[in-house]
């Protein structure tokens, strides 16, 4: 299938900004399904609220926008009751891991079989340019003028401790390893994390002296490295991407299922 | 497998943003923005058909389109 068969053209062109890297992700989500050979009528994409989850009015597959932060619960409900669809749920740093961060670890920690991404543009875009859990000290925002002073969360460290069983990251700069890494996730029996680094230039690289786009996405090809790779010993602060957990253990849904089968033996 | 052969660049003007992406990270340096701020292809025979720009659009706007080649023997 070509790239326009799996989105709403009518929706065209998206409303984010010139240079959004949500755009680029929209972009790697569509190319890892391609490559999946999955139909449309197999996928569910459950969104909250933000900019990035505005993906899920954009691709043409089953979708649902829902509230902000409570994506994963809805997700849920959609995986129990059909787990042989394929759950995948967009969300922003601040959906994810603010709004819905109980929602985030507790999804992990059951290992149901959903496709977490996490676009992280370290920014409400959306609202303004208020800072998220994910801006990081010293930066600035809009709510921030003389620099924010909370420290942020790491999602790949949360993710693995919260016990996602499919745990990555990568960056809107490398686009190649970002439709792997999405079709790895997809494919994944178990809860997959995936943080996608994401450029706002609208008011993270403005208000933080980024530069544009192009600047912003060159910038995230120079802090990050792969794991495990020698320039990670002689920088110890460059970021790393690639796929960090992939373990085999046992998904809710099927765990589920065998507990109806349990109390149902007696019938 | 054979090379790509390049036939055309389609570029959405309705969708393109002027963003200079695709611009920036072509490593033919094929593409420019013209007077509208939209995306051209303005060096086609440099272009070795990657298909950089195509993966790094963040507004699907533009198509690296190829010839179909038979598969080397």
């Amino acid at each position: 299938m070509a790239v326009n068969d799996y989105i709403r053209e009518r929706f065209f062109p998206h409303l984010w900004c010139a240079g959004c890297g949500h755009g680029i992700v929209l972009n790697g989500l569509i190319r890892a399904v391609e490559k999946l050979g999955m139909s449309r009528n197999e996928i569910v994409m459950v969104s909250g609220i933000g900019c990035s989850s505005r993906i899920s009015g954009y691709m043409d597959f089953h979708t649902l926008h829902t509230i902000h932060g409570r994506a994963l619960a809805f997700a849920t409900g959609v995986k129990l009751s059909k787990p042989e669809l394929n759950v995948i749920v967009p969300m922003g740093d601040g959906d994810a891991l603010s709004i819905g961060g109980n929602h985030f670890i507790h999804a992990a920690r059951r290992n149901i079989a959903i496709t977490a991404i996490v676009m992280n543009n370290r920014i409400y875009g959306m609202t303004g340019g208020q800072y998220s859990p994910l801006t990081g000290p010293g930066m600035l925002a809009t709510t921030a003028p003389y620099s924010n002073i909370d420290q942020s969360f790491d999602i790949v460290e949360m993710a693995k401790a919260a016990g996602a069983t499919f745990v990555a990251r990568t960056t809107t700069y490398h686009v190649h390893q970002m439709a792997d890494i999405i079709r790895s996730a997809i494919l994944h029996e178990g809860f997959s994390v995936v943080e996608v680094m994401s450029q706002c230039p609208t008011y993270f690289g403005r208000k933080n002296k980024q530069g544009g786009a192009v600047e912003m996405m060159k910038r995230m090809k120079e802090i990050t490295t792969p794991i495990g790779s020698k320039k990670k010993v002689e920088n110890p602060d460059l970021i790393e991407r690639g796929i960090f957990v992939e373990l085999d253990k046992p998904e809710y849904c099927s765990e589920y299922n065998q507990i109806i089968e349990r109390a149902m033996g007696g019938y | 497998m054979a090379k790509a052969k390049l036939k055309e660049h389609r570029i959405n003007r309705e969708w393109c943003k002027g963003c200079g992406i695709c611009v920036a990270f072509c490593p033919k340096e094929v593409l420019e923005l013209d007077e509208q701020d939209k995306a051209v292809a303005v060096r086609i025979e440099d272009c070795i058909a990657c298909r950089m720009c195509e993966l790094r659009c963040p507004d699907l706007a533009i198509e690296v389109v190829v010839e179909k080649q038979e598969s080397a023997t």
